[in-house]
């Protein structure tokens, strides 16, 4: 990661641009944990969802913040591996299990953060999909949290992204987005349940705000 | 860096006297806190802490340029717009659309700049409105057409086309308004149709009991609504003579006029809020809600103020 570059490419660019261009509307920022480690969980709608994230927290804690991204998208080119490795600060995760992959842990690099005190970023739908529509959670979010069964879990559903930005458009079209943060969660002992407490975290923040129809 | 002095001395004054008002509100609050519980104030305290930022970026707006000035008001433009935008139901479809709306706000602006009063007149209304169905047609989803383009159209009138002339307001000749000059225009202008939201709220609170329109806004009572048409005549016939050049008894008749239409713009955001099933426009604003619930009197106010004006004397 480069400190530098990272702390001027939020300071210059991405906090001025949310806040004139799309303005945020933050609901309860008092549950984002102050400090690692942490796992924070949103619903996946645009490339701007981990700025997002990332510009709700105190610059001290940047170098902290680490999205979990899948290295098969962000290491496609040599432009976008050097700016979602040193940038972003991206943990890249193998989507695809390849043959060289095979026996080892997709999660470990997780993990290793967690243990470095780091907020983790992870979007369990594993894809942007959609836009303004959720996927269901893979199960990658349940092991992580089943292994680390005392790290608390916040849930954050953003809105307005996939419309701003949504996936497959380069042209940006302004409008406020919403960022609701739920109370956090942890490990309840069955993989089900847990995936099932999750949804519903997500389903009442979204239900906190007003989503018109966007069809 | 601060350069006031193309600003008159009545507007001077008048900058004065709204840090004055806003310093004796926070005055009375500190006073009243000492009754009241601290609760019950926690809102009223957001509401006045963001009004000195409002004052604050107007006033600045209002001193550094008219470049500045006019960036500003096309900023408070996108900020509504987009607020609008963002409530609205919208199409998928229709991204890039909204694209060239947002778009049109730097065109209105630029021919404000550039002082084309005809093109300022007409753009909106006739060149956006066979713009946008014109891109809309060529995406080419007829579902739900007639809403989206309509929906699209009535926010930029609103938001962009009616506030602008709030900004036209400083193109107007400053030789037929010398005590004021266009800053003054602007200043009577914001002024009047705030203090008229005030005052139709505080009469409002305090005699309200006959509804106005309860199916749209059941806080509206013709109590607060003819104490707030008093109260912004009498404001007008003080005001005017420093900020304006109208006469005495016109500046009364004006009071009227920003009044009604105050009301009227602010009950006609009302049904929309009430229409999509929301109570603020946003959150920007602490304490007020979003930025259209603090610009939704002055949709109307501005362009029937500042067409009055230039009927009578321009």
């Amino acid at each position: 990661m480069n400190k530098l570059l990272r702390w001027l490419f939020f300071a210059a660019f991405i906090r001025p641009f949310l806040t004139i261009i799309m303005g945020l509307n933050v609901r309860n920022r008092s549950r984002l944990p102050e400090s690692g480690p942490a796992i924070l969980v949103a619903n996946h709608n645009s490339h701007l969802d981990t700025p997002v994230i990332i510009s709700l927290f105190p610059h001290s804690l940047l170098p902290h913040l680490r999205p979990v991204a899948a290295q098969d998208y962000f290491f496609s080119t040599r432009f976008l591996k050097w700016f979602s490795t040193q940038i972003m600060g991206i943990i890249p995760i193998a989507r695809i299990r390849s043959k060289e992959s095979t026996g080892t842990d997709p999660l470990a690099p997780i993990s290793a953060a967690l243990k470095n005190n780091d907020i983790v970023i992870f979007f369990p739908e594993g894809t942007r999909g959609r836009p303004e529509q959720m996927a269901d959670f893979k199960s990658g979010i349940a092991i992580l949290a089943q292994r680390h069964p005392e790290i608390p879990i916040v849930p954050i559903f953003l809105h307005g992204l996939g419309k701003a930005l949504p996936r497959g458009e380069a042209l940006l079209v302004p409008f406020f987005l919403d960022v609701f943060v739920g109370e956090h969660l942890k490990w309840t002992g069955d993989k089900a349940e847990f995936l099932t407490a999750l949804n519903e975290r997500f389903t009442a923040l979204a239900e906190e705000g007003h989503i018109p129809d966007w069809t | 860096m601060f350069d006031y002095t193309h600003l008159t001395t009545s507007v001077r004054w008048a900058i004065g006297v709204i840090f004055g008002l806003l310093l004796m509100s926070e005055l009375i609050l500190t006073l009243v806190s000492h009754l009241i519980s601290e609760k019950s104030l926690k809102e009223i305290r957001l509401r006045i802490r963001t009004w000195w930022v409002i004052a604050a970026s107007l006033l600045g707006a209002l001193i550094f340029s008219r470049v500045v000035s006019l960036v500003f008001f096309a900023f408070i433009s996108f900020l509504a717009l987009k607020e609008y935008l963002s409530m609205i139901p919208t199409r998928r479809a229709d991204r890039r659309v909204i694209f060239w709306g947002y778009f049109a706000i730097s065109v209105q602006y630029f021919w404000i700049y550039v002082d084309w009063y005809t093109m300022f007149l007409i753009f909106i209304p006739v060149y956006a409105f066979l713009f946008l169905p014109l891109r809309m047609v060529l995406i080419g989803e007829t579902k739900d057409f007639l809403k989206a383009v309509s929906t699209l159209h009535w926010g930029l009138m609103m938001t962009v086309f009616a506030l602008s002339h709030m900004a036209f307001l400083l193109n107007l000749d400053p030789g037929r308004n010398p005590a004021g000059q266009g800053a003054g225009l602007v200043l009577y202008l914001v002024l009047l149709t705030e203090l008229n939201d005030i005052a139709q709220f505080i009469w409002g609170k305090l005699f309200g009991k006959h509804k106005v329109i309860p199916k749209v806004s059941p806080n509206k009572t013709v109590e607060g609504l003819l104490g707030g048409i008093a109260t912004s005549m009498l404001l007008s016939w003080l005001m005017a003579p420093y900020l304006t050049p109208l006469q005495p008894h016109t500046a009364v008749l004006f009071g009227l006029a920003i009044s009604l239409c105050g009301f009227f713009g602010d009950v006609s955001i009302s049904a929309i809020k009430r229409d999509i099933g929301v109570k603020d426009s946003g959150n920007t604003l602490p304490g007020h809600g979003g930025v259209l619930d603090r610009l939704d009197s002055l949709t109307y106010t501005a362009p029937v103020f500042f067409h009055l004006l230039k009927y009578f004397y321009y």
